[in-house]
């Protein structure tokens, strides 16, 4: 099959994420790549782990007196939701359905932004509380863990948007379906890490 | 092709380098690289054993040394050695395994491009205040206090260096993995091939440790954060941990690949099949796999404690049996072969009881109790010296010989080789061989100077003069290589007349597309199987028809340069006003051009079978 191939329904591969030789060189490097990037995100939840509650002096904040767990609730179910609805978006895909594929993804960038939004309102409640990156060890590691993965977030946004805006008027094809795939499994990814995150940070540091 | 034999002008051809995706020129750019990085490591190398000659030198100052063994060792491993093996993976993985191209030449340019920006930046330091000098470990404690910009011109190039090589590692796996020619299965695979496919998959999982540590060391530096701050709750230990998880699989990362290349050569000159090449791979993993387990042997004495440093010797001591099984496998492929002593042979041979020596040494510096003697002293020096010289090094000259035919299309001389190996042959054990003494009997590491009547002088001496043997080789390999170029005596597709593998059954150089037809593969060392049974060539395992090639692009240099740009602002942050608008003009190129890439669509274009056929008829000329 060719990547340039006018398909149809019935035409449509099983697997369109891997009918060509670069499609499945995609796939094959990007599974690779996520590898790579766990062993980045577990870097920085050792050093997290290594430093929390690390402060200079007694009067700053620790986990303990930061976090709650309302918030952290609702941005889980609002990153895990997106998740969800990134399935739905590939299961369209899958079906050649290319409209609410659209449609699909779409909800899953809202949700995405809403999640960024409540990460933003949080940091921004910490500062006020004496929480900053450069206050003590402990917040330099708290917001370069959650950080980086609010900046994953961003940055599949902005990915998730250029692919709709992109291939909006063109329908789904073997050139482009590779790359939605490929975006689904980096969104489902940064779920992922997500939920160690709201183990290890969110509730061992309520609890811990 | 008729665009491809063209007469090109200087400019066109710079051009064409600079947007090519094609991975033999992108090989040749890594070479070309690596080596120049290769002569101002070696330059800096040099600087070192002069200011060591005689005690109370002064030919540099004492913070001038510190800088200069820090960008040495730092230029060696990251901007000379792992280049010019990229080089070789670049011009021969795909040749090997029956490609005609990597999974991705885009980001396969990208990868270079990084690396080349980031070690532009690192060396710039030289000329902007200062280079850095903590040594290349660049241990957290030190760092932190470095005065001046040194520090952050090695987070920042290694950074960009970094993210350059694991590009790198990703594309060379995929390509391995989904781009072997039919019949072409995992155990057939030439050991080069197997062992590019395991240094590969360490420099994806051990990189990204080096670029949190480097981010944090960064954030540190420049943006106030604390991680290494004792006084704010930060911890230093961290930064040896994240160093040393990505430091020890990097010696692998450089090794396996240089027992790829002796490999190669040990059954070509042997004209043998070699030696149990099943247990080669099993302890290539095993080598790739025990290389993650081993990082705190690095950490003996910072007090971790019995327990870890029992448990992480005998794992240390216990990768001495892959790396004999694979010692044992090259002397048997020799036993009974009928060998021929060529340039590259010679290193081969020379690699052997070289390379053992730094393996005796290692595994007196695993016991950990023995480490508290030997640990800071020239005997670790020399250690690693006798692995990474008589290793990684000489398996770099010897690839040098061996391939240059099949990248440039012409020999290498073969005596001017051989003077070239005897000079730094003897240059090498001359430097290093007295250095285990120097570090027994109480020499430290990273000293700028000693005294007079310390039992140091003679043997100093002797080690400088050995530096100066070692620079001769090299010269010499350099009046080689302008010799033979200009000469330019044009080979045939298999020059040694034993080629093994794949890329000896193709034309040197081969043509941008590599395989007209790709080739059927009936077992291992698949060209001297059709050989034997008297072929000139393989067999195709498809009809001709047309090729499907990726297009050339400038976008990767823009990227790569667009980082080059935000570094700078992020090494002025808090110092200029200026600092931040940079980052962010700098960023912006960078996923400005990255936007560019992913909504232009980029389809590559098709050679038609009707030109391959012209081909065909004239011969090949590329």
């Amino acid at each position: 099959m060719h990547a340039e191939e006018k398909l149809t329904y019935e035409s449509w591969p099983a697997e369109p994420e891997r009918s060509t030789l670069e499609a499945k060189n995609k796939f094959t490097g990007f599974w690779l790549f996520l590898g790579g990037e766990t062993v980045l995100f577990s870097s920085l939840f050792a050093t997290y782990l290594a430093l929390k509650d690390k402060v200079p002096d007694s009067s700053m904040p620790l986990a303990k007196d930061l976090f709650e767990l309302p918030l952290t609730f609702v941005a889980t179910m609002l990153l895990l939701t997106s998740s969800l609805t990134s399935v739905y978006a590939i299961y369209q895909m899958k079906n050649f359905n290319f409209k609410k594929m659209m449609l699909w993804f779409g909800i899953t960038a809202l949700l995405g932004a809403a999640f960024l939004g409540s990460e933003v309102y949080e940091f921004t409640n910490y500062v006020h509380e004496g929480h900053k990156f450069t206050s003590s060890a402990f917040g330099s590691a708290f917001y370069t863990l959650v950080g980086f993965h609010g900046g994953h977030v961003a940055f599949g946004l902005m990915w998730c948007l250029t692919l709709m805006i992109r291939n909006a008027k063109r329908g789904l094809n073997l050139y482009n379906a590779p790359k939605f795939y490929v975006f689904s499994l980096y969104w489902h990814f940064i779920d992922v890490v997500w939920v160690f995150i709201f183990s290890v940070v969110y509730l061992m540091g309520m609890v811990g | 092709m008729s665009t491809y034999a063209q007469k090109k002008g200087f400019g066109a051809t710079v051009w064409d380098f600079l947007t090519t995706v094609d991975h033999k020129k992108i090989a040749i750019l890594y070479l070309l690289a690596g080596g120049l990085f290769f002569l101002v490591g070696g330059l800096e190398a040099v600087f070192i054993r002069i200011q060591l000659a005689v005690p109370n030198n002064d030919f540099v100052s004492a913070g001038a040394f510190n800088e200069i063994i820090t960008m040495h060792g730092t230029t060696m491993i990251f901007l000379a050695a792992m280049p010019i093996l990229f080089g070789f993976m670049n011009a021969v993985m795909p040749l090997q395994i029956g490609a005609r191209d990597v999974a991705f030449p885009f980001l396969n340019a990208l990868g270079f491009w990084l690396f080349f920006f980031g070690g532009v930046f690192l060396n710039l330091s030289w000329f902007m205040g200062g280079a850095p000098d903590a040594g290349w470990t660049s241990y957290a404690s030190l760092a932190i206090h470095s005065k001046g910009h040194g520090i952050d011109f090695y987070v920042l190039g290694l950074q960009i260096s970094g993210l350059g090589t694991l590009i790198g590692g990703i594309n060379f796996l995929v390509t391995i993995i989904n781009m072997r020619a039919p019949g072409m299965t995992y155990m057939r695979m030439p050991l080069f091939t197997w062992t590019t496919f395991v240094a590969s998959a360490l420099i994806l999982f051990a990189f990204p440790p080096l670029t949190v540590g480097l981010v944090l060391m960064m954030f540190d530096r420049m943006f106030g954060s604390n991680f290494f701050v004792v006084a704010n709750g930060g911890n230093t230990v961290i930064w040896e941990h994240l160093f040393w998880i990505f430091g020890h699989p990097e010696v692998y990362i450089l090794v396996l690949p240089a027992f790829g290349i002796f490999s190669e050569i040990f059954s070509t000159f042997s004209r043998k099949r070699l030696f149990g090449y099943s247990s080669m791979v099993f302890a290539t993993v095993l080598i790739g796999f025990l290389g993650f387990m081993v990082w705190a042997h690095h950490m003996f004495t910072t007090g971790l404690g019995p327990v870890a440093n029992a448990i992480f010797a005998v794992a240390t001591m216990a990768i001495g049996v892959p790396t004999g099984i694979k010692i044992f496998n090259w002397l048997f492929t020799m036993w009974g072969g009928s060998v021929k002593f060529t340039a590259p042979m010679h290193w081969a041979f020379a690699f052997i009881p070289s390379f053992i020596m730094g393996g005796v040494t290692g595994v007196m510096l695993a016991a950990a109790a023995a480490d508290y003697q030997y640990h800071d002293t020239y005997f670790v020096v020399a250690h690693f010296h006798y692995v990474i010289v008589g290793g990684v090094v000489f398996s770099i000259f010897a690839g040098v010989q061996y391939w240059w035919p099949k990248i440039f299309g012409t020999m290498l001389n073969e005596t001017l080789g051989k003077l070239t190996f005897w000079l730094f042959f003897i240059g090498f054990h001359m430097t290093f061989f007295i250095q285990h003494f120097l570090g027994l009997w109480g020499m430290p590491r990273r000293v700028f100077t000693y005294l007079p009547g310390q039992g140091f002088d003679t043997a100093n001496m002797i080690s400088s003069i050995g530096a100066l043997f070692m620079s001769l080789g090299v010269i010499v390999l350099l009046i080689n290589v302008v010799v033979t170029s200009v000469k330019n005596v044009k080979v045939g597709d298999d020059p040694w007349g034993d080629g093994r593998t794949l890329e000896w059954a193709i034309p040197s150089p081969p043509p941008f597309y590599n395989f007209k037809q790709l080739p059927l593969v009936r077992g291992l060392d698949a060209f001297w199987i059709e050989k034997m049974e008297g072929k000139k060539g393989m067999t195709p395992a498809e009809p001709l028809g047309d090729i499907h090639m990726p297009n050339a692009s400038f976008l990767p240099f823009v990227i790569a340069f667009g980082l080059f740009i935000a570094a700078f602002g992020a090494l002025y942050n808090g110092e200029h006003s200026w600092a931040i608008p940079v980052i962010v003009i700098g960023l912006l190129v960078t996923f400005g051009s990255m936007l560019v890439r992913s909504v232009k669509d980029d389809h590559g274009f098709h050679i038609h079978k009707e030109e391959l056929m012209d081909d065909n008829d004239k011969g090949v000329k590329a």
